[in-house]
C-alpha cells in the first residue's frame, strides 16, 4: 500500500473517531480536545521546520500568539458590556479599557481605540490578518537570517530571543495590547454566544477540518520536489549549494508557511480558550512545542499530532490528580524519548508492525525500517574496514 | 545575481575555459595556495597530484566558490567568478565531487540524482515543475552504468562507501557541468571499482573539461592525461606523467622530506 493511501485511510478513520467523540463526550471535554487540535496544528508547523528542514525554531509560540492576538482583538471588540464609546464612535474594548495607558493629564473620556485595533473589528479581516501577520514577520526575519546563513543552534537561540523580545513588548501596557492581563471578556463570535455548546462544537469541527487541511497541505509540500530539496538542506546544506540551489529561498518559503500555519493554530485556539494573554507567547511555550514534536516523532507529520494530543491529555489528567508531578513527568517523557525512542511514539507503531511481520515470516517489503537499520550497520562496518 | 561579463580585453587572451591569475589563499597567515597562473582548456582532462597539504582541495574550493581568495582572480568561460556565490558558480557550469563522498542520506538514490539535475532549481520550479519521463530515463541510464539501478529506491545512508562515491560521481555527471572538479574519486575503492571509475571518467573525455585530484598513481596512469603537481600551494611541475615523474623537484617533494 502506498504511503499516500495509508495516510488517507488513517485520516478518514481518525476523523471519524473525532466526530464520534464530539457527540459522545460532554461539551467541556470536546472543548478541551478542540484546543488540543489547535495545538496539534502548531506542532505540525514546527515539524515542517525541524523534522524536514532541520531548523530547530523556537519562535513558533510567537507566530501562534500573533494569530491568537488577531482573533482575540476581534473577540475583545465584540465582548464585554463595559468600556466606553470614544470620540470617533468606536467602543473601547473592556480589556483595553481597564489597563488603558493614560498620558499625564488625560482622563477617561480621552481614551480612544488605537488605529491598529480597528482592522480587527471584522471577523474575516481578523482571521486573514491572523495568518498574514505571522507570515510577514517570518518572511522578514527569515530573509535576513537565512540570507546571512545563520544556522543550527545559533538559529535556535536567535528565534528564542525574538520570542522573548516580542513577549516583553506585548506585556507593556503602553503598547495598548492590554499588557499582562491579555485579551479577556470574550463573549460573541460572528454574532453567536461563544459559550453556547453548539458554538463550541462548531469550533471543534473547524479545528478538526483545519488540522486535516494543514496536514495534507504539509504532506503535499514534503512530497513535492521542493520537499526533497528541504530534506537535502537538512542533510547537508552546503552540498545543496554546489548543486545550484539557493537554500535560503527554500528556507524562507518553508519558514513563512510554517509561521502562517502556527498563526492558524492561534486563531483557532483563542476562541476555544476564552482568553488570550502574553503567557501564550512565553519562551517556554515554544519549548513545549518542541517536546510534543519530539515525543510524537519528528519528520513524519503524523507524529507531532499524536505528540501534541498525548502530551496534553497526560498534562490534563495529571494536573487534575497530582499537580506537583507534572514537571517531572514531562521531563521524564522528553528524556526517555531522546534516549529510548529517538523517532518518537509514532515509530512504536511501525516497530510493532515490523516485529509482527517478522514473526509471520513476511518478506522484507513490509519491513523497510529493519532493513534500513541492518544495512546501515553493514555499511558502517564495511566503511571501517576500508 | 546575474554573472558579470567583463570587457573583452580583461578576459585572458589564451581562450582557456578556466584561468587562475595570481591566486593566493591565506589561512591564518599560512599560505595554502599560491598560484601565479593556471589554465585549463575547454574539454581538457587534467590530473592534479601532490603530497598531503599541497593545496589540491583548496584549489577545488577556490574554483567552486567554497573558499574565498586572499588575492587574485578566477575566470571561467570568459566570466570572472572570483566573488560569486557557490550556487551561481554551480549554475555557470562548474560541478564538484567532494573528497569525502557527500550525498543526501535522507533521500533515495533516485531522489539524489533527481536533485542533481540541472534546470528548474528555483523555489517555484521545485514546487511546480516535475521531472519528465526523459529525465527519469537519463537517471536510470546513469544508475545502470554504476550498478545502482536496482538500489534506486534505497535511502542513500544505506549505501556502501564505493556506492556513495559512484552515486556522487553520477550526480556530478547528470548535472551536465562544463567543468567537473573530481576530488579523489578512487579513495577507499577496491581495485576493480577504481578501474570502473576511471572508465566512467574517460568516457567523458573530449566532451567535458575535467580536473581530477588523486593520490592513487595507478589510477592516474590509467587516465593518461596531463598532470599538474602541486606542492606547498605552488605549481611545481606540469606535463605528462612520465615527464613529471622524472622531474627531480617532484621526486624530492614526494620522497625527499
Amino acid at each position: 500500500m502506498s504511503d499516500t493511501k495509508r495516510r488517507a485511510i488513517a485520516t478518514v478513520i481518525l476523523s471519524a473517531i473525532a466526530v464520534v467523540l464530539a457527540f459522545s463526550l460532554d461539551i467541556e471535554s470536546v472543548n478541551k480536545l478542540g484546543k488540543y487540535l489547535a495545538l496539534a496544528i502548531l506542532a505540525v508547523s514546527l515539524d515542517l521546520l525541524w523534522g524536514y528542514t532541520g531548523m530547530l525554531c523556537l519562535c513558533q509560540s510567537l507566530f501562534f500568539a500573533l494569530g491568537g492576538y488577531a482573533i482575540g482583538m476581534y473577540l475583545a471588540h465584540h465582548g464585554g458590556p463595559e468600556g466606553i464609546i470614544d470620540a470617533s464612535g468606536w467602543k473601547l474594548p473592556a480589556c483595553l479599557y481597564v489597563v488603558y495607558p493614560y498620558a499625564v493629564g488625560e482622563v477617561q473620556s480621552d481614551a480612544t481605540v488605537p488605529w491598529f485595533w480597528k482592522p480587527f473589528y471584522s471577523l474575516p479581516a481578523a482571521v486573514g490578518l491572523g495568518l498574514l501577520i505571522p507570515g510577514i514577520v517570518a518572511l522578514v526575519i527569515g530573509y535576513f537570517v537565512f540570507k546571512s546563513r545563520v544556522r543550527g543552534v545559533f538559529f535556535a537561540i536567535l528565534t528564542q530571543a525574538f520570542t522573548l523580545a516580542a513577549w516583553l513588548v506585548f506585556c507593556l501596557n503602553n503598547m495598548k495590547l492590554c499588557g499582562t492581563n491579555g485579551l479577556t471578556r470574550f463573549e460573541n463570535i460572528a454574532g453567536y454566544d461563544l459559550f453556547h455548546p453548539n458554538v463550541k462544537l462548531c469550533l471543534y469541527f473547524i479545528s478538526l477540518f483545519s488540522l486535516v487541511g494543514v496536514y495534507w497541505l504539509c504532506y503535499a509540500i514534503v512530497k513535492s520536489r521542493l520537499g526533497r530539496v528541504l530534506i537535502a538542506i537538512r542533510d547537508n546544506e552546503n552540498r545543496v549549494r554546489f548543486s545550484g540551489y539557493k537554500p535560503y529561498q527554500f528556507k524562507v518559503f518553508v519558514f513563512t508557511i510554517s509561521a502562517m500555519i502556527a498563526g492558524l493554530g492561534g486563531v483557532l485556539y483563542a476562541p476555544q480558550m476564552g482568553i488570550f494573554t502574553p503567557t501564550n507567547m512565553e519562551v517556554k511555550e515554544s519549548i513545549l512545542v518542541v517536546i510534543w514534536v519530539a515525543v510524537g516523532g519528528r519528520g513524519s507529520l503524523s507524529g507531532p499530532i499524536l505528540g501534541a494530543i498525548v502530551v496534553n491529555l497526560t498534562y490534563n489528567f495529571l494536573t487534575s490528580k497530582w499537580p506537583e508531578s507534572w514537571p517531572f513527568v514531562q521531563g521524564a517523557m522528553f528524556i526517555s524519548v531522546v534516549l529510548i525512542l529517538p523517532d518518537g511514539l509514532i515509530n512504536l507503531l511501525r516497530k510493532w508492525k515490523v516485529l509482527k511481520s517478522k514473526k509471520n515470516g513476511d518478506g522484507p517489503h513490509e519491513t523497510p525500517e529493519v532493513e534500513d537499520v541492518v544495512s546501515v550497520n553493514a555499511s558502517s562496518n564495511g566503511g571501517a574496514t576500508q | 545575481m546575474t554573472p558579470k561579463t567583463l570587457l573583452y580585453e580583461t578576459v585572458p587572451a589564451s581562450g582557456a575555459l578556466l584561468y587562475l591569475e595570481d591566486v593566493t589563499v591565506l589561512f591564518d597567515g599560512f599560505k595554502a595556495l599560491d598560484i601565479e597562473r593556471f589554465e585549463l582548456q575547454d574539454k581538457e582532462l587534467r590530473v592534479i597530484i601532490g603530497p598531503n597539504g599541497a593545496g589540491k582541495t583548496t584549489l577545488c574550493d577556490v574554483v567552486s566558490g567554497k573558499t574565498r581568495l586572499t588575492t587574485g582572480r578566477v575566470y571561467f568561460d570568459k566570466t570572472e567568478i572570483t566573488s560569486m556565490t557557490e550556487e551561481s558558480i554551480a549554475k555557470l557550469g562548474i560541478g564538484r565531487k567532494f573528497q569525502i563522498p557527500t550525498v543526501f542520506d535522507g533521500l533515495t538514490v533516485y531522489e539524489n540524482m533527481e536533485l542533481a539535475l540541472p534546470r528548474h532549481q528555483s523555489l517555484f520550479g521545485a514546487l511546480f515543475k516535475n521531472r519528465t519521463a526523459e529525465d527519469r530515463d537519463r537517471i536510470f541510464s546513469f544508475l545502470e552504468r554504476v550498478r545502482l539501478a536496482d538500489s534506486s529506491e534505497l535511502l542513500a545512508k544505506n549505501l556502501s562507501h564505493g556506492q556513495r562515491q559512484w552515486l556522487e560521481i553520477s550526480m556530478l555527471i547528470v548535472s551536465e557541468p562544463k567543468l567537473l572538479l573530481v576530488d579523489e574519486p578512487a579513495a577507499g575503492l577496491t581495485d576493480e571499482e577504481t578501474m570502473r571509475t576511471a572508465e566512467i571518467l574517460l568516457e567523458l573525455r573530449g566532451q567535458r573539461s575535467i580536473i581530477v585530484i588523486e593520490h592513487d598513481m595507478d589510477f592516474v596512469r590509467q587516465l593518461d592525461a596531463p598532470v599538474t603537481v602541486l606542492s606547498e600551494g605552488k605549481i611545481m611541475s606540469e606535463g605528462s606523467m612520465e615527464e613529471v615523474q622524472s622531474d627531480p623537484r617532484v621526486i624530492e617533494a614526494y620522497i625527499g622530506r
